[in-house]
């Protein structure tokens, strides 16, 4: 693989994994729902790039799942769901931003540290797609941590899969099948997560999950 | 090298250095102009900055009664600290006589320096207004500065040099391709610069408010020559991180060693329409966004940190396959 192609798929990771720093750092819904189609964006820009040097067209076809389901329908359902609970201009209260952020960059270190050695023997792109993939997905369930807004959560489930796409579009042979299992699995997940929000909505007049640590049962 | 080629680089030496010092205020005047025309304001006129220098060098100084030497000596000391670190970084050319000290280590220590005899001088009279102004600059600067180190070195990993002239010519070469950590890099300059500089999301430089104050709350003190000179300081600094964005990022047409009179003209245009280009950018930039609130601008330098360490372990991650 030559220079140009190795340092368009490097940026576009690298992208990948600072829209996710993105995400730690954004407090306000909207905005957070933006980043995360732009999260998506990114992501299909990828995968069509993969498909593009790797002369695999069915990964265009992922790219135009990415596209479609990730970067434009959910953000949409999500910002309208966000809007209709009246939450749209709630500013969440995170603790520490900074301590998270470094946090995450541990988390980055820790997974070059951990895949560069191991996939010692891949091509130099694969490579750094897992390890960017990998800080990605860990990113995600950092958010998903440190998160207390049941809406943030799924945006940080939502990266998390972006992760591992990223991850399993970099690895030469994926079947398109897996990948649209994955692409539908995760749609379900969506909407169970979204009939859960308006549940907890219902049940509690907030989407923080913070009451549910001290919820002991006995509502209604 | 020969007599007459040393003094021409002498010579061209100088040339920058005035250059850096006649433009300063204008590109503030400019930035205030772009501001106030988005506003729809009028504004002042473009020249604004320099009739205010004139207004205040000719006025009469108003000392504290408590004020120590440090007080007076201050200004003289900030002024040429930055006038030194603006006439260090490459402008329209790369090679000049001293661009051997031209290293962003070293201007980054003599912008502090420069801070740190701001925020003393700011606390000599003990007023309160001097103690909240340098204990927040203090506090900023302690988060700018391990950003400036990760820019620092992501930058000199990339181009294996410290040396903002070496640096200029590598990145102009073009050999160095698409790295996506220098994009981050600038982003982490423009964060650091905008906390340096006092600009809007950290602070505001046209506010007077106590609440929000940094900058303006140490030099309230300063009236007359002492005033003018902080002010001449804050606008090379401007210059100066603008100039450094140009030269490491965009050296586009800038003037390698050795090259003849007509390619300074053409550097010298070039950068003249970056600083314009800039200040432009600074000025929408500032319209667009509201001032962070003083206990958010850590998250917001935070970031730039994260930023520029984030760039370097890209780039360990590149130059490791």
């Amino acid at each position: 693989m030559n220079g140009i192609a190795f340092d368009i798929s490097h940026m576009l990771a690298g992208f990948l994994v600072l829209l996710s720093f993105l995400m730690l750092y954004q407090v306000r819904l909207l905005p957070l729902l933006n980043v995360l189609a732009a999260h998506a964006f990114v992501l299909a820009m990828s995968v069509a790039w993969q498909a593009h040097t790797q002369d695999a067209p069915h990964l265009y076809i992922t790219a135009a799942i990415a596209l479609g389901f990730k970067a434009i329908l959910v953000p949409m359902v999500l910002r309208r769901m966000v809007v209709r609970m009246g939450i749209h201009r709630e500013i969440e209260t995170v603790v520490g931003i900074g301590l998270t952020m470094l946090a995450g960059m541990a988390l980055v270190a820790l997974s070059l540290e951990v895949m560069l050695p191991l996939t010692a023997k891949a091509e130099p792109v694969v490579r750094e797609d897992i390890a960017l993939a990998l800080s990605v997905v860990l990113i995600g369930l950092l958010m998903m941590v440190t998160r207390r807004n049941a809406v943030s959560q799924v945006v940080g489930f939502m990266s998390l899969e972006n992760g591992i796409n990223l991850a399993a579009t970099g690895a030469r042979g994926m079947p398109l099948v897996v990948e649209i299992s994955v692409a539908f699995s995760v749609l379900i997940a969506f909407i169970v997560i979204g009939i859960f929000l308006f549940r907890i909505r219902e049940q509690f007049d907030t989407v923080d999950v913070g009451v549910l640590d001290t919820f002991r049962g006995g509502l209604r | 090298m020969n007599e007459p080629a040393s003094l021409w680089l002498l010579l061209v030496q100088f040339a920058q250095m005035s250059l850096v010092i006649c433009l300063a205020p204008l590109l503030t005047g400019l930035v205030r102009k772009v501001k106030a025309r988005l506003q729809r304001r009028r504004g002042p006129p473009l020249l604004q900055p320099y009739r205010d220098l004139r207004r205040l060098m000719l006025k009469q100084v108003v000392l504290a009664e408590n004020a120590s030497w440090l007080f007076r000596v201050v200004p003289y000391l900030m002024l040429s600290i930055t006038w030194v670190a603006a006439a260090l970084v490459p402008t329209f050319a790369t090679g000049l006589m001293f661009n051997w000290t031209g290293d962003l280590i070293a201007i980054a220590g003599l912008l502090g320096a420069a801070r740190f005899a701001q925020a003393l001088a700011a606390l000599d009279i003990g007023t309160s207004f001097g103690g909240i102004g340098s204990s927040r600059e203090v506090m900023f600067a302690s988060l700018a500065e391990p950003a400036t180190m990760m820019i620092i070195l992501c930058v000199a990993l990339v181009a294996g040099s410290t040396q903002l002239s070496t640096i200029a010519d590598h990145m102009a070469n073009g050999a160095v391709g698409l790295r996506v950590s220098l994009a981050l890099a600038l982003i982490a300059l423009i964060i650091v610069a905008l906390a340096e500089n006092a600009r809007i999301p950290v602070d505001n430089p046209a506010t007077h408010l106590e609440l929000t104050m940094v900058h303006e709350a140490m030099v309230l003190e300063y009236s007359g020559r002492h005033l003018a000179m902080i002010d001449l300081a804050a606008f090379l600094k401007l210059l100066l991180y603008l100039s450094l964005i140009g030269c490491i990022f965009f050296p586009f047409g800038i003037a390698q060693a050795g090259a003849g009179p007509e390619y300074y003209l053409i550097g010298l245009a070039f950068y003249v329409m970056k600083l314009m280009l800039g200040g432009v950018l600074l000025g929408v930039f500032e319209m667009s966004i509201a001032k962070l609130r003083v206990f958010r601008v850590p998250n917001f330098l935070g970031a730039g940190f994260m930023l520029g360490l984030l760039g370097v372990l890209l780039l360990y991650v590149s130059r490791g396959m």
